[in-house]
């Protein structure tokens, strides 16, 4: 186990680094920073001095090898927008990203669980056909469409719900749903086929010769053997989950890390890009790493 | 012996089963799929050499138009846009830019994804290896956030969407061939064309690459889906396609002002997305089944009732 996290932290380690150089050079390429900060009036002496208080005059290999050396430090750098240290900024925004994360991840798993368990029990009935059109709209429709389509309904139209920002529990209803279709349709379709081949096990016959009720039989007897490709999944969706934040954010106006990310690539703010790039790699090297000990506990054959 | 000749098929003209296409009229929804889908591609074709005038015909009268009238001509059933330009045509002539990044994308990532994962499966452990290694690090970051850096840099344009785009969706092909292919070669017909002489490119072209195909063509066209989705939030965020290029994405995005007031600015352009991101998905449902020949039976059944 220790040997395999290792392994895994090297590869992780070096794709981080191949990461960081990539998005560097190609950041800086986008063009003058200057350019953007200063007033369209500002003269070319100003430019140079805003350069080289930023360091942004140096030749670019000279840049590159500063920044590796403030991070061996764990020192970022800092926002050019906001004169703060960028790493400050991003771990801001990940406070209002993971909360938004976890509790739209708590009720994938939680409803695709039980959804998926129930539709697998009766193929062809209601919860299966249920299952799968979520499943397939989840597949079909943009995020941003649906979200617009419930900003004119439930905001606009019905006046339920508030449009964008935060502030009230009210604001996450909106973000939280749009977030929890597509990983949904995803999730509880593996569970469902996973929960179908564990069904038809022999000492599930067993059970039912027992005289086990039915719910028990699914939530007890069966679901610990079929969550094992559930867990795979879930993770890759966890990941994923920040494709979907960085439009939803976006759209409701959330302060989190995609909308920070959009923001500062498109203000040529370098350091709070790679600062935010780096710390959401760390976040999903960490969740993997969470995933796999889940996999041990869950099938002890895996922790040998 | 009367047991053999049940088995036999009820047709003679028909020596392999029904065809792919009386197969595809037995299941309705699929069909009705396929018709969307050839109609969209028709769209694409045709949209820009037909509608092109008039989707940039700007009307400032007709500025936010309420759709369901037919007042000012068929065009403007579904309303007109902020600058009074109908959307019905405007959606026509959309679909051509969007089904062009979404083909070129899946197209060039199906090639170089299958080519390579045929090469990661049927060579060595190194290939494999550093193959493999570098679909992860593809892999492991969220793609949406790479095609951001990378569009922002390399300019937002037609080309350079498609490239991103496509670099992001190839581990998809690479991982699925490689897995297919490993299992596919040591299989008897293989080792037949070995011994026989075959040298590896043909074994790979001619014997292994049929295999694999059906399963390619229908991650193929869920990717399909995929990538035009992946289009029309690039496009949505404004780092994708730019004006004057229209795509859907784009259009709901153009929409997103108006929402207080001309809902249909924005829900057209993204029930398009749906239609035809819904009609590849059944597609590809059905594919999976008729496509695989252990699966086939399940809908060939249902015509040859006695078997």
């Amino acid at each position: 186990m220790t040997k395999m996290i290792g392994q895994r932290a090297i590869a992780s380690l070096l794709s981080l680094l191949g990461l960081m150089v990539l998005v560097f050079f190609l950041s800086r390429l986008t063009g003058d920073p200057a350019v953007l900060f200063l007033p369209i009036d500002a003269t070319e002496e100003m430019k140079q001095q805003f350069r080289a208080l930023h360091g942004l005059d140096l030749p670019l290999i000279e840049q590159f090898g500063r920044y590796v050396w403030d991070l061996l430090h764990l020192d970022f750098g800092e926002s050019l927008r906001k004169a703060r240290p960028a790493i400050d900024i991003v771990l801001e925004a990940y406070a209002w990203t993971l909360p938004l994360a976890l509790i739209t991840m708590s009720l994938v798993v939680v409803a695709a669980i039980v959804l998926g368990s129930l539709a697998a029990f009766n193929v062809g009935g209601f919860f299966d056909r249920l299952v799968s059109i979520i499943s397939l709209v989840g597949a079909s429709a943009p995020d941003f469409w649906i979200a617009i389509v419930a900003i004119v309904v439930f905001s606009l139209g019905l006046g339920w719900l508030p449009t964008s920002g935060v502030g009230t529990p009210w604001h996450w209803i909106l973000p939280v749903a749009v977030l929890f279709i597509r990983p949904f349709g995803l999730v509880v379709q593996v569970v469902r086929g996973s929960m179908l081949s564990a069904l038809a096990a022999p000492y599930v016959k067993t059970a039912r010769a027992k005289g086990v009720k039915n719910l028990p039989l699914i939530f007890v007897h069966t679901l610990r053997n079929g969550m094992l490709p559930v867990i795979t999944v879930i993770g890759d969706q966890a990941a994923a989950m920040l494709n979907g934040a960085v439009i939803v954010e976006t759209i409701f106006g959330f302060p989190g890390i995609g909308k920070l990310m959009i923001d500062s690539i498109l203000q040529r703010d370098f350091n709070v890009v790679l600062a935010a790039i780096m710390v959401t790699a760390i976040a999903i090297f960490i969740m993997n790493i969470l995933i796999d000990i889940a996999y041990g506990l869950l099938d002890p054959r895996i922790r040998h | 012996m009367a047991d053999l000749s049940l088995a036999k098929p009820a047709n003679p003209s028909e020596p392999r089963g029904p065809s792919l296409l009386s197969m595809l009229w037995r299941d309705k929804l699929a069909f009705i799929s396929a018709v969307v889908l050839i109609l969209i591609v028709l769209f694409a074709l045709f949209g820009p050499w037909l509608l092109g005038d008039m989707a940039i015909k700007q009307n400032l009268r007709g500025r936010n138009l309420p759709p369901f009238s037919l007042d000012r001509g068929w065009q403007f059933f579904l309303g007109g846009d902020s600058l009074g330009r109908p959307m019905l045509a405007r959606l026509v002539v959309a679909a051509h830019s969007t089904i062009l990044i979404a083909a070129g994308t899946v197209f060039s990532a199906l090639l170089v994804g299958a080519g390579l994962g045929l090469v990661a499966g049927y060579m060595g452990k190194t290939t494999s290896q550093v193959i493999m290694r570098l679909a992860d690090v593809i892999m492991s970051f969220p793609s949406l956030l790479i095609a951001v850096v990378v569009l922002y840099v390399l300019g937002p344009s037609i080309p350079n969407m498609i490239l991103v785009l496509a670099i992001t969706r190839i581990p998809i092909y690479l991982r699925t061939t490689r897995a297919e292919v490993l299992e596919v070669r040591e299989r008897m017909f293989v080792q037949a064309a070995i011994v026989m002489g075959a040298n590896h490119g043909r074994i790979i072209v001619r014997h292994i690459l049929p295999v694999v195909a059906p399963t390619l063509v229908t991650i193929a066209t869920l990717d399909f889906a995929f990538v035009m989705l992946a289009e029309s939030s690039l496009s949505f965020l404004g780092i994708g396609v730019q004006p004057p290029e229209i795509t859907w994405g784009l259009m709901v995005a153009q929409g997103r002002p108006y929402l207080n007031t001309a809902w249909w600015l924005a829900f057209w352009p993204g029930l398009m997305i749906v239609i035809t991101a819904l009609s590849l998905n059944l597609l590809s449902n059905w594919m999976r089944v008729a496509l695989d020949p252990a699966q086939r039976w399940r809908l060939e059944s249902r015509k040859t009732k006695n078997v």
